[in-house]
């Protein structure tokens, strides 16, 4: 059953009393979350595509303590984000129901337009993009114009469902998104630090990154509470807006699930999620393999402590203590 | 407006020698908000102290800072100075010039400019702290002694003789522990039963004291003064009270092919057993792993004998609840499992022995009757080797450990004496790494048992045990001469290393009692707090917590129910006031505060929130329970948002600290 059918029929059934998906944005490329009350909002605006990347779990925190039942469709990745929040307490699951949804993977809006310059329209139709252009009609491979998170996708696993739409998927313990950071690890600390510097520096602190980011979803966040003085700490350094992000990396570790949203929503390609994914390998390799989400019973490793775990200076050559 | 003052203490010359004093008075007294900085030889002594009083009353300090030696040392005398000048005791920080500088530094300008950063991350601290008052808990007058052996039993009496109730658990049918099966006691040959046994029939008859025997602590709940364990009782299928302690059903029991414990296996009981002649209660108890009719539902012998209608097979095991005001771990010690030593061919052969066992051959109690036999043919041993050191002091391996056991060498003198004593006709030879004897006429013992009674000493390790034709052949090096003697032995005793009961382990986690690597449990300060651990309201008696001979079991038993009779005769204790406090504004009731928690003082509660558009919502929020918490400040960390936070030491405190420093 195709997912706005689906959609429909939740809501006419009056199983839900809302729907949280995607519609139409400013531009054909651009699908952006919506929460939609009826099968005519449904029927009227309701997209789904490849090009739907938005991961939709953190606004079940708030859609989920409103009344009623708020169905969600959840791509795998997003799925992780949702058990997660569950884990946290900061999604009331009694108050949502999740449809699960196989994913192909998303779409770079970016790449698809130097694909197809002048994009009017698009569809997909099995793996290619039908692109309506002012040149044209263009076909694009789904496959060429991925987001860098979907090219190294973690798992086609859904892991949290009420009800699946197809067949569920599986975990890729293949994928290769710890080259990126393997790289920056091999270079010297200045290269290191040169690279991060030229990166970061292009921030302009629109808390893009932080506001999309399912892990940072505190009542408060510490950049926005003066009376913590965390907030003044966050743009002085050496150069723009360093510790806002190293902080933010912190705040999130062992929570991350590596969804990649700060990294296809910031205006300046900052590839953020590299310093997320660092986190992630390092406490793989210190601490055991860890996935943020993937249950909701596992401690995790920064909220567990364990005789045996390893002091990580030594265990990168340091002296013991 | 703060008005803070600065005293730097030169501790004699402790402090003086490597800082500039002078100089750090000097340099802090320009920190802003400092009103007064100055240094003095003794800041503790009751001159320095009077200084302090009258500048709080003078100059109306609002905050004091004190250069001196670590808070772990002072900061109790200085609260109370500070208070008794009518300022709040928690208005004052401590800056460690001390331990953290002068005694870890040898360059005095270094050392100064440290003194001087240290002082201003204090003045910033203090800048920021604000009154905070103790509250009080009420204490429970009972105690819990966990363990019924030499240890448990010595502290229970004491308690008691104090006029507190205690509660004795015990995870075997009787009490006793390990000393009930020794023979003698070093230095002086006193028989163990004879001087172990009128202590439990004391403690039996203690009317402030209870015993729980064949029972175990399940779950530990609540703090210092009033804890809430959860006893399992386990069924022993003979009601307590109606079971005289005839020990007819253990005569009649048809089932006689029972390992029986108390003698280490070395001999057969039946399935229903009081456990030794003077066993505490003396109340029989069926082994449900042995017992025909509790396997098949057919047999009922002992019912039929049992005159006062005592055997009930259909007991259960039953959960009581508790309070105590103190918890006293005294769960004691076992030899290792020698399973690993197969060179000593234990296992191979059943006349090696461990010494355990071989106090049981000796004991007039035991399988043997006291007549030395050894186990294979039951014949006299007349060349007996004994192994020192099998285990401890000996990590490298991965089958030992790494510590002394310290009991072995002085049991091995005294076995070697007992049986050249008796048997005079028995050559001992004793291989051993070095003797340690440092005990009260301990040394005596041993020259004694070397110069009068003709033991062979060899210094040197055995290599490797052979069962051969009724003998055992020992191969072992004697370092001394440089040879490698062979000895045909007929009997070989095998001195296996002690380690903590394996209950303890878990106990450990139910009290939140830290343990080191070997299972031992840790003490709140090696030497200042031995018999105190970490955690407030549980202390540590005996072997639990590392090897100790009898006399030190006693002496710490003792020194343990000290502790809990202090804690005992308050009718309140005075809580610490820092503890963490969480912002429910802030809080997101994600729940990592609770995960890390390691004393359960984190809860959560539903609240309502008005919102920004003037709606209410329910949210989750963490609740302290002021009481529990031991103000470690783990939550505060783990907390994403900075909702929670340690009075006393709050983030933004710590914050200005560092920037203090970082300045």
């Amino acid at each position: 059953m195709q997912v706005k059918e689906k959609a429909i029929e939740l809501l006419s059934s009056g199983k839900v009393s809302r729907v949280l998906g995607w519609k139409q944005g400013e531009f054909c490329y651009d699908l952006t979350p919506a929460v939609f009350e009826s099968a005519e909002e449904v029927e009227r605006s309701f997209v789904f595509s490849p090009l739907a990347g938005a991961n939709l779990a953190k606004y079940l925190i708030a859609e989920s303590r409103k009344e009623g039942v708020v169905a969600a469709f959840l791509k795998p990745c997003d799925s992780y984000s949702v058990l997660q929040l569950c884990k946290e307490h900061r999604i009331r699951r009694e108050n949502v129901y999740l449809v699960g949804v196989p994913c192909e993977g998303t779409v770079d809006p970016d790449l698809l337009r130097e694909n197809a310059k002048g994009l009017t329209a698009v569809r997909e139709a099995g793996g290619t993009l039908v692109c309506d252009t002012l040149y044209g009609e263009k076909r694009v491979d789904l496959s060429a114009v991925l987001l860098e998170r979907c090219k190294v996708c973690k798992s086609k696993k859904i892991v949290v469902f009420d009800e699946l739409l197809g067949e569920n998927g599986e975990e890729n313990p293949q994928s290769t998104r710890f080259a990126a950071v393997e790289e920056i690890e091999n270079l010297t600390p200045e290269e290191r630090y040169a690279f991060w510097q030229k990166e970061l520096s292009r921030c302009i602190r629109c808390n893009a990154c932080r506001n999309v980011c399912p892990a940072c979803s505190c009542e408060t966040c510490v950049f926005d509470n003066a009376k913590l003085g965390t907030d003044n700490k966050a743009p002085a350094s050496r150069f723009e807006e360093q510790y806002f992000h190293i902080i933010r990396a912190f705040h999130v570790a062992g929570r991350c699930t590596d969804c990649g949203e700060c990294s296809r929503v910031c205006p300046q390609k900052i590839p953020l999620h590299l310093l997320n994914r660092k986190f992630i390998r390092d406490m793989n390799t210190l601490y055991g393999q860890y996935q943020a989400g993937a249950d909701e019973e596992s401690l995790p490793p920064m909220l567990d402590f364990r005789m045996d775990d390893c002091e990580p200076s030594a265990a990168r050559g340091g002296k013991q203590a | 407006m703060q008005r803070i003052g600065v005293f730097v203490c030169h501790c004699g010359t402790n402090i003086a020698a490597t800082v500039d004093v002078a100089q750090v008075a000097e340099t802090l007294g320009k920190e802003p908000g400092v009103v007064l900085a100055t240094d003095y030889p003794y800041m503790c002594s009751q001159s320095g102290q009077d200084m302090i009083e009258n500048a709080i009353r003078e100059q109306k300090l609002t905050g004091v800072v004190i250069c001196s030696c670590s808070p772990r040392m002072h900061e109790a005398t200085f609260r109370k100075t500070v208070a008794r000048a009518g300022l709040n005791p928690y208005l004052l920080e401590i800056a460690n010039v001390r331990e953290q500088c002068s005694w870890v530094h040898k360059d005095r300008e270094e050392a100064t400019q440290k003194a001087i950063i240290l002082g201003r991350a204090a003045i910033a601290k203090v800048t920021l702290n604000a009154p905070l008052v103790a509250g009080e808990s009420p204490v429970v007058k009972r105690a819990l002694v966990i363990g019924g052996g030499i240890a448990g039993i010595q502290t229970a009496l004491d308690i008691a003789d104090a006029g507190f109730e205690v509660d004795i658990v015990e995870k075997e049918a009787t009490i006793g522990g390990k000393m009930a099966q020794l023979d003698k006691t070093f230095p002086t040959l006193d028989c163990a039963a004879c001087i172990l046994t009128p202590k439990m029939v004391d403690a039996a008859q203690h009317e402030k004291i209870n015993i729980l025997s064949y029972s175990e602590v399940e779950a530990v709940g609540g703090f210092v003064g009033s804890f809430r364990v959860k006893i399992r009782r386990k069924a022993r299928y003979v009601d307590e009270t109606k079971c005289t302690g005839c020990g007819l059903c253990t005569e009649k029991c048809p089932q006689k092919a029972v390992p029986n414990p108390f003698n280490l296996g070395l001999d057969t009981r039946r399935a229903i057993a009081i456990p030794f002649a003077q066993a505490v209660p003396k109340v029989a108890y069926i082994d449900p792993n042995y017992c025909t009719m509790l396997k098949t539902g057919k047999c009922g012998v002992c019912s039929k004998v049992c005159t006062v209608g005592a055997i009930d097979y259909k007991q259960q095991d039953t959960l009581e609840e508790r309070e105590y005001g103190a918890i006293v771990a005294a769960t004691g010690y076992r030899p290792i499992s020698l399973e690993k030593y197969g060179e000593y061919a234990y296992g191979q052969s059943p006349d090696v022995v461990t010494s355990l066992e071989l106090e049981r051959l000796m004991n007039a109690a035991g399988p043997t009757g006291g007549t030395l036999l050894r186990p294979s043919d039951r014949t006299h041993p007349k060349t007996i080797v004994f192994v020192q050191c099998v285990g401890s002091r000996c990590e490298e391996d991965g089958r030992g450990k790494p510590y002394c056991s310290k009991i072995c060498c002085m049991y091995t003198a005294k076995h070697a004496m007992l049986i050249r004593e008796k048997y005079p006709d028995t050559e001992v030879y004793v291989f051993y790494i070095d003797v340690r004897t440092p005990g009260k006429n301990f040394d005596e013992f041993y020259r004694r048992a070397v110069e009068e009674y003709g033991v062979h000493y060899i210094t040197g390790q055995v290599g490797k045990i052979v069962p051969e034709n009724g003998k055992l052949l020992v191969q072992g090096s004697d370092l001394l001469a440089g040879m490698q003697p062979k000895i045909a032995a007929d009997l070989v005793v095998l001195a296996a290393a002690i380690e903590p009961d394996p209950s303890a382990r878990s106990l450990a986690t139910l009290l939140t009692a830290s343990m080191d690597t070997n299972d031992f449990f840790t003490e709140a300060h090696p030497k200042l707090r031995p018999v105190e651990s970490p955690t407030a309201g549980v202390f540590l008696s005996g072997a639990c917590q590392g090897p100790k001979d009898i006399p030190e079991t006693v002496a710490q038993a003792g020194a343990a129910a000290a502790k809990v009779i202090g804690l005992l005769s308050r009718d309140h204790i005075v809580c610490n006031p820092c503890v963490a406090t969480p912002n429910e504004q802030m809080c997101n009731g994600c729940s990592s505060c609770e995960k890390v928690c390691p004393y359960g003082a984190i809860t959560y509660a539903d609240k309502e929130f008005r919102m920004p558009d003037r709606t209410t919502a329910l949210r989750r929020v963490a609740q302290v329970n002021p009481a529990v918490c031991q103000g470690c400040g783990a939550c505060t960390v783990a907390c994403p948002s900075g909702a929670m936070d340690l009075l006393g030491f709050s983030n933004k405190q710590i914050m200005a600290e560092v920037d203090a420093i970082c300045r």
